[in-house]
């Protein structure tokens, strides 16, 4: 009894209020969202509000019931509960229901549950167990094969249903891995990658790479090997670039710029090369492989997105960049939702006064969309309050897993923070056009049960490691 | 498996950093979109907010004795917001509406060319069965909607000429006057024309709510910004049908005209022109196709003859030249003159057919060319203006007060003012000083450059009537049942200047051109019980046959009409136009026919070689032929 009672008060209470006052106005938000005036009582269980409720009181006993359980039983059986999602991913794609073209769910009397929505603690347990072994660090690579085949293998299942959303949340988890030690180098060369594809789009590659050598010359001068042979590189690149201009010029009687800068770092790689040699500058080195890697892989994506993606996906892309307005085809969604979220003003419409709610224009509205119904009928008071409760409760899951005193708590923790901290900025950020539409629901407000178990699960697990801390060193 | 050494403790400022980055990117996002910028919430309103024109019915129109003669009927718009529609099954709403793909994409581009966002008509005037199968499908179309409004009806097919018609307006019109917006109607003509701002009302607006599948959800904040549509003003013509009908009747398939006013008032009674059409013709979606083959009729069944067309008055016009000729002295009532069939002077010869000396009233009652040409070269040779082109002017001003040469002031707004020449249009033909009273002889007949209406020739006859004022003709008695909210000149006196009992003299021979002797030149078509006084005339027609003028006011003492008959191509005033002004007079001083003879006669007219036979039938007493008429 007394081990009960002390882990009922090692329980981190402000997350658990944090977590009420979310699933409430969530709730609020799907009433709003769905009114329906013939069943305007909120517990109407024939509307989704009223479903909602139940799904709510079902989380709750979830919530308690894996408060109750001994925290060890994460542990041993981790790995056991990710490979029974598996199966269940595996057995959704031949059993489950189809739905808009979808095979995401199973479909049990009335209820429906989506096992994606439940890959997401499991796969945070199984890294977590891997990583607290002894001596696995991502620091060293060949600890990286395991996990990323952990992480891959539900991300493709998922990807196969199709649920892009769901399984391109799983690739925030190499948040985790940056904080157990992955190099630096890699993870930065990763974001860089991120940057440079996008910007790809965005921009012409000409400028890209004309970016890309100005960078390069500006970091070989900060390096401090000499101003005089930075401005050298620089000059045998231009005198090369100029000699390649004017021969393709005279051949094709076309200005290929893309092909002159590819071709006068190839023919001054060679002099750089030889200097590198000469000199044993390993740092010009890595300058030189990133010039090259950056202008191979902007020239990648660009050759990838015209040549290999089919026209819907580079819309969907083009509109979020915001190189493509077209309010009726496939930015009529996002257009909708920032009406919905701007017209909601400082101080919001009201409740159920919103009409962009109130008559459907957003399509998913109780769902993906629902940060609508709080733009448009909170405000930016609404907006913002959730936003910086998100960001509140984010900071303090920081701040439980480092104070975790077992690896395995602690990588859980960050577990749990990725997969946050990315389905809230892309939800929201899809929903005012900052990020691709990709259909994955804010956690605790969107309406579903799975999605709103599935959370719960992998919040309330961590609390219940937190809680007991001090107990055992796992 | 416990890792207690945790080196990589400090990368946890990097996560504290993403959340607080993040935070600050998406705050002020929202900030921009919610606080900042204010398009989302007008973006947000013409989502939900449907704005649907409320029309107003137009006035009603009645005639003098209170007959309904135009309503409405309510008629069924179909209305497009391009940028609300989506992609959808264009062949149902076609196989619905009765159209073809092809009508149907070029209604789209025509619309979308006008506004994304603003309504256009998309199809009008859909039939109500057509309107009761589209709302229940209307749901699965949005941005398109019905828009209900009012067609004119009318109780007869008659009086198309003065009721006018209405349509929708056009650029011009949509920028002259803010009211209007595209697709809305206007009269066009006639007392629709004349009178829109009282007939059309005011519009009203009804503000919806409506939902994505464009379902109305209910008026928005309980209808506060709706505005209630007025209903236009009912007017009271100064019509009566009756005589309308009866003499749109006479004239038959003949072109012409027939203005009849009340001389006291100056009331339009009746405003013939034929040929005419039914007026409906010109209402629903017929109105486009029926109004090119109207305009494109070579007989100007559109063209509005009583206001518009300008002859030359004929003998009708002598009355006018006798009138001044008193006034200024130069002649006086026995003053007398004698025609040897014809009217000589120095390199001149007008003929006529009498053989005979006349006073005023018998060359009236003859219709003396030689007396009036005499008179004419009297008056403007006359020593006392100076010069002839001073005499002229004299002759003018008088001329200008009867109305001649300028807009009288009908409430229509297609009225011609006619013409009458100024002495400088002779300068420019013959010099200045190099042409007399002898030069320009013929406008002493009412020949020659003069040009004046049917209705000034009605006008005219009513001054003759009144003995020396007239009011301005005016086709409106009364707005809302108020006589007093009708334009108040029409309520003023026009005195013309001449004493009245100059006028007796001119009645007394007018009298006899109905009720006179041998000389009279429309004996046979005086009435039973009523004494009409009237003047026959010939407006000469360079294009062929003449064409037949009398005009006429009825009784002599305190006249209740008086009016003037064109018939075209029909030759002298008394073989058409004396036998129609006379029916008309009797079927509105007595309500009915009499001279059953006569009105057969008009109705199913002989054949032209016996015409004159039969007349000379009737008429035993006139001797002269009907040639003397010209006169």
């Amino acid at each position: 009894m007394t081990r009960r009672i002390n882990i009922w008060a090692g329980i981190d209470w402000a997350v658990v209020v944090i977590y009420l006052l979310f699933v409430l106005f969530g709730w609020i938000n799907i009433y709003a969202a769905v009114y329906n005036e013939e069943h305007s009582s909120i517990f109407d269980l024939s509307q989704r509000y009223g479903k909602q409720l139940i799904w709510i009181i079902a989380a709750l006993l979830i919530a308690v019931t894996i408060i109750l359980i001994d925290s060890r039983f994460y542990i041993f059986f981790s790995y056991i509960l990710y490979i029974a999602v598996l199966l269940s991913l595996i057995a959704v794609l031949l059993f489950g229901k189809e739905v808009n073209g979808a095979r995401s769910w199973f479909e049990i009397g009335s209820l429906s549950l989506q096992p994606a929505e439940f890959t997401k603690f499991v796969t945070v347990l199984a890294l977590a167990r891997y990583f607290s072994g002894e001596g696995r660090t991502p620091a060293s690579f060949k600890n990286l094969v395991f996990p990323l085949v952990i992480i891959f293998l539900p991300a493709l299942l998922i990807a196969l249903q199709p649920d892009h959303g769901s399984a391109l949340i799983l690739f925030s988890l190499v948040l985790v891995l940056f904080r157990e030690g992955l190099s630096p180098y890699l993870f930065v060369t990763g974001i860089l990658a991120a940057i440079l594809f996008i910007a790809t789009l965005l921009v012409d590659s000409v400028i890209i790479y004309a970016t890309i050598i100005i960078a390069g010359f500006i970091i070989h001068l900060l390096t401090g090997r000499g101003a005089r042979i930075s401005f050298g590189g620089l000059g045998i690149y231009l005198l090369t670039g100029g000699g390649a201009f004017a021969l393709i010029y005279f051949i094709t009687g076309n200005a290929m710029l893309e092909m002159v800068f590819i071709i006068a770092l190839v023919v001054s790689g060679f002099i750089y090369a030889y200097y590198i040699y000469r000199y044993k500058a390993t740092n010009v080195l890595i300058l030189l492989a990133f010039l090259f890697g950056s202008m191979i892989f902007t020239y990648s994506v660009d050759y990838a997105f015209n040549n290999i993606l089919l026209p819907h996906q580079q819309t969907r892309i083009n509109v979020v960049l915001g190189i493509e307005s077209d309010p009726s085809g496939a930015g009529y969604n996002l257009n909708q939702s920032k009406i919905s979220i701007g017209s909601g003003g400082f101080s919001g419409k009201g409740f159920l006064q919103g009409t962009q709610t109130k008559f459907k224009f957003v399509p998913e509205q109780s769902t993906d969309f629902i940060f609508c119904t709080v733009g448009e009928e909170w405000g930016f008071m609404g907006t913002s309050l959730v936003v910086i409760l998100y960001s509140i409760l984010l900071f303090r899951i920081i701040s439980l897993a480092e104070r975790q005193r077992s690896a395995f708590s602690r990588i859980y923790g960050y577990g749990l923070f990725s997969i946050l901290l990315f389905h809230f900025l892309i939800n929201v950020g899809m929903t005012i056009g900052l990020v691709p539409v990709i259909g994955i629901p804010l956690p605790f407000f969107s309406y579903g049960g799975s999605s709103l178990w599935g959370f719960t699960i992998l919040l309330f697990i961590f609390l219940r490691l937190d809680a007991s801390r001090s107990e055992h060193l796992v | 498996m416990n890792s207690l050494k945790d080196i990589y403790s400090s990368r946890k400022i990097f996560f504290y950093a993403i959340v607080i980055i993040a935070a600050l990117i998406l705050l002020s996002r929202l900030f921009a979109l919610q606080v900042l910028n204010k398009s989302y919430r007008v973006s947000a309103q013409n989502n939900v907010l449907r704005y649907v024109t409320q029309y107003p019915a137009r006035g009603l129109i009645y005639d003098r004795n209170g007959k309904l003669l135009v309503y409405n009927q309510a008629a069924y718009d179909l209305m497009v917001i391009p940028g609300q529609t989506r992609e959808i099954d264009t062949l149902e709403l076609c196989t619905i509406l009765g159209v073809d793909q092809e009508f149907f994409a070029r209604r789209m581009r025509a619309a979308v060319q006008y506004s994304e966002y603003a309504p256009s008509v998309f199809l009008k005037m859909v039939s109500s069965e057509t309107y009761a199968r589209l709302q229940e499908v209307l749901y699965k179309y949005p941005g398109f909607y019905v828009q209900v409004r009012t067609l004119r009806k009318y109780t007869y097919p008659s009086a198309a000429h003065v009721l006018g018609y209405v349509g929708e307006v056009n650029n011009e019109e949509i920028k002259s006057d803010p009211y209007y917006r595209a697709g809305d109607y206007i009269g066009k003509n006639g007392i629709e024309k004349s009178y829109e701002l009282q007939l059309r009302g005011q519009k009203g607006l009804k503000i919806f709510l409506v939902d994505v599948h464009n379902r109305v959800k209910g008026s928005y904040q309980g209808g506060r910004h709706d505005t209630i549509p007025v209903t236009g003003s009912n007017l009271v013509t100064t019509l009566d049908i009756d005589l309308q009908r009866y003499g749109e009747k006479l004239m038959g398939d003949k072109n012409g005209s027939i203005v009849a006013l009340e001389p006291s008032t100056g009331e339009v009674l009746a405003l013939i022109s034929t040929p005419d059409y039914d007026p409906s013709l010109l209402v629903g979606r017929i109105r486009s196709e029926n109004y090119t083959r109207l305009q494109n009729d070579t007989l100007e069944p559109l063209f509005n003859r009583a206001l518009m067309a300008s002859y030359p008055p004929g003998s009708t016009f002598k009355p006018v030249n006798g009138l001044i000729a008193l006034q200024e002295g130069i002649i006086t009532r026995n003053y007398e003159y004698f025609c040897d069939n014809g009217y000589y002077a120095p390199g001149i010869h007008v003929a006529c057919h009498h053989f005979a000396s006349f006073n005023m009233p018998e060359a009236i009652t003859a219709s003396c060319n030689a007396y009036f040409c005499n008179a004419f070269r009297l008056l403007i040779d006359n020593p006392k203006y100076g010069s002839t082109a001073e005499g002229l002017n004299r002759w003018r001003s008088y001329l200008s007060e009867f109305g001649f040469g300028s807009k009288l002031g009908i409430d229509f707004t297609n009225e011609l003012a006619g013409f009458v020449p100024r002495p400088s249009f002779y300068d420019n033909i013959y010099g200045e000083n190099r042409w007399r009273a002898l030069t320009i002889i013929s406008m002493g007949i009412g020949q020659g450059e003069l040009g004046t209406t049917p209705l000034q020739m009605a006008n005219m006859t009513a001054i003759i009537a009144n003995r020396g004022y007239y009011m301005t003709p005016h086709i409106i008695k009364a707005i809302d049942d108020d006589t007093l909210a009708v334009d108040q000149s029409f309520r003023q006196r026009h005195e013309v200047g001449v004493d009245s009992s100059h006028f007796e003299v001119i009645v007394e021979g007018m009298k006899g051109v109905v009720n006179g002797g041998e000389d009279a030149t429309a004996r046979w078509v005086a009435i039973k019980d009523i004494v009409m006084c009237g003047k026959t005339g010939t407006a000469e027609n360079p294009h062929g046959p003449d064409h037949s003028i009398f005009v006429a006011f009825a009784p002599e003492k305190n006249p209740k009409i008086a009016l003037a008959v064109y018939v075209e191509n029909t030759g002298f005033g008394s073989t058409y136009a004396a036998p129609v002004a006379s029916l008309m007079i009797e079927k509105y001083l007595k309500g009915k026919i009499e001279n059953t003879w006569l009105e057969n006669y008009i109705l199913n007219p002989p054949r032209p070689q016996v015409r004159e036979e039969v007349e000379e039938e009737k008429e035993e007493e006139i001797k002269e032929e009907e040639i003397d008429e010209k006169n």
